[in-house]
């Protein structure tokens, strides 16, 4: 272990994990769009919805997520799709975030008591306001220690899109191992940054939560 | 599209296709060993030793399996660890591994009813005796979902052993496309072929499920 090279990586390593950070956190704000959307299309009374939701949430989950980008590069060129990688990139891992967290709305929804929905109901809401005031509120507060969890997990699966070719943390210290001769050093330092970055995560994850308790009550 | 190249690439698939199971079977048996292995290290209560223990699982989890694997690899012969690519990718897989099963045996020990135990005790039992014919088999039944589910994590991370030429599916798909620029007809393969691999494993796992939980029906 040679300090003065972990020293001399550290400005890129640090420099790329911003990209990380900013990629991850872009794919999981879509991510929510779409789980919100797998999730309403799986409760949905009507069948052929439901069969898609279920269909897409064991597509993005039973495939591997390298296997998934691999085919967003090929596919969308063939049917005549231009963007560039880190549009697909973070479009896939968009993808596969929509399906981990619908199911975790999912399993939020199922966690409210069914006497919410039939006292709004009693109250008259009708069903959009049920769904914006009594569900959502709650399935949001419910989820979101799994959704700081699935952040983690798409932080560190954001890794594998160094492998269609994206410039992000994983891939510049692949590439500096490569130049300096210090692969050790370098995925060291590589995988403290990391691992500091899902230790924020789930700080600041244990604190929106506390704060999510003290306002339910 | 153009899916006449598995004619003639079928041999080289179909072994690549045996290592991906070795290496899935292999890294996740290893898991399984090592997480039961600090499992039952972290129950002797040692502070010092918990401490360590949580530390190294917590970096375990907090870093990606990729740079887990660059580094083990690529870094490893820094440190004197010179392993082949196979070699390098169980291991990693199962270093990965070992940190997720060990927390599942964790909350299996927990889930074990404490009267079984003591009542075991009572009948003067061996420690090992409860290890082996009370704690076990109480806590598989608690634990069988979590362990499936891992186990099938796994398989998807062996496509990542792809990155250090380990001659698994991935590979020898990847270079497949490359020599037959069938790029499209591969990765659509590959997509429905694990998909369907993990459907099954996801199958057999609620079979075993079924079982462990059966006496639970026989009333």
């Amino acid at each position: 272990m040679k300090l003065s090279a972990v020293q001399e990586a550290l400005p890129w390593l640090l420099h790329a994990a911003v990209t990380t950070l900013w990629i991850s956190v872009v794919a999981i704000v879509f991510g929510q769009i779409l789980g919100l959307l797998v999730c309403l299309c799986r409760v949905s009374p009507n069948r052929a919805l439901a069969r898609f939701g279920a269909l897409y949430v064991s597509f993005f989950r039973g495939v591997p997520l390298l296997v998934q980008l691999l085919l967003t590069y090929d596919l969308l060129p063939y049917i005549g799709i231009d963007v560039p990688p880190l549009a697909a990139a973070i479009g896939t891992l968009s993808l596969a975030s929509g399906a981990y967290s619908g199911e975790i709305y999912r399993g939020a929804l199922n966690a409210i008591p069914r006497g919410h929905v039939e006292a709004a109901q009693a109250l008259g809401f009708g069903p959009v306001a049920i769904w914006l005031r009594i569900l959502l509120p709650q399935a949001l507060r419910i989820s979101v220690p799994s959704l700081v969890n699935e952040l983690i997990l798409l932080l560190k699966a954001s890794s594998l899109i160094s492998i269609v070719g994206v410039t992000e943390l994983a891939r510049t210290s692949h590439t500096l191992a490569a130049q300096t001769y210090r692969p050790f050093e370098t995925y060291v330092t590589a995988a403290l940054i990391y691992l500091a970055m899902n230790l924020v995560l789930s700080g600041l994850g244990a604190a929106a939560e506390r704060r999510l308790a003290a306002a339910g009550h | 599209m153009d899916f006449s190249v598995y004619l003639h690439y079928w041999p080289k698939l179909l072994s690549g296709f045996g290592n991906t199971l070795f290496c899935w079977a292999t890294g996740a048996l290893l898991g399984i060993a090592l997480g039961f292995a600090l499992a039952l290290l972290r129950r002797t209560g040692f502070a010092p030793l918990l401490w360590l223990l949580r530390g190294v699982i917590e970096v375990v989890r907090g870093t990606p399996f990729l740079i887990q694997l660059y580094l083990l690899y690529d870094g490893g012969p820094a440190i004197g660890l010179k392993l082949g690519a196979m070699q390098a990718g169980i291991l990693a897989l199962g270093i990965y591994g070992s940190a997720y099963f060990t927390e599942i045996f964790r909350a299996g020990f927990a889930a074990v009813p404490r009267g079984q135990v003591e009542a075991a005790e009572s009948l003067g039992f061996s420690r090992l005796d409860i290890l082996r014919r009370v704690r076990l088999p109480a806590m598989l039944i608690a634990i069988v979902p979590a362990l499936t589910n891992m186990i099938i994590i796994l398989s998807k991370e062996t496509v990542v052993l792809s990155v250090i030429a380990v001659p698994e599916l991935m590979y020898q798909m990847q270079s497949m496309a490359a020599e037959t620029f069938a790029a499209l007809e591969t990765i659509i393969a590959m997509a429905v072929l694990y998909w369907l691999m993990v459907e099954a494993a996801a199958r057999l796992g609620r079979a075993a499920e079924l079982r462990v939980t059966a006496y639970l029906r026989v009333a």
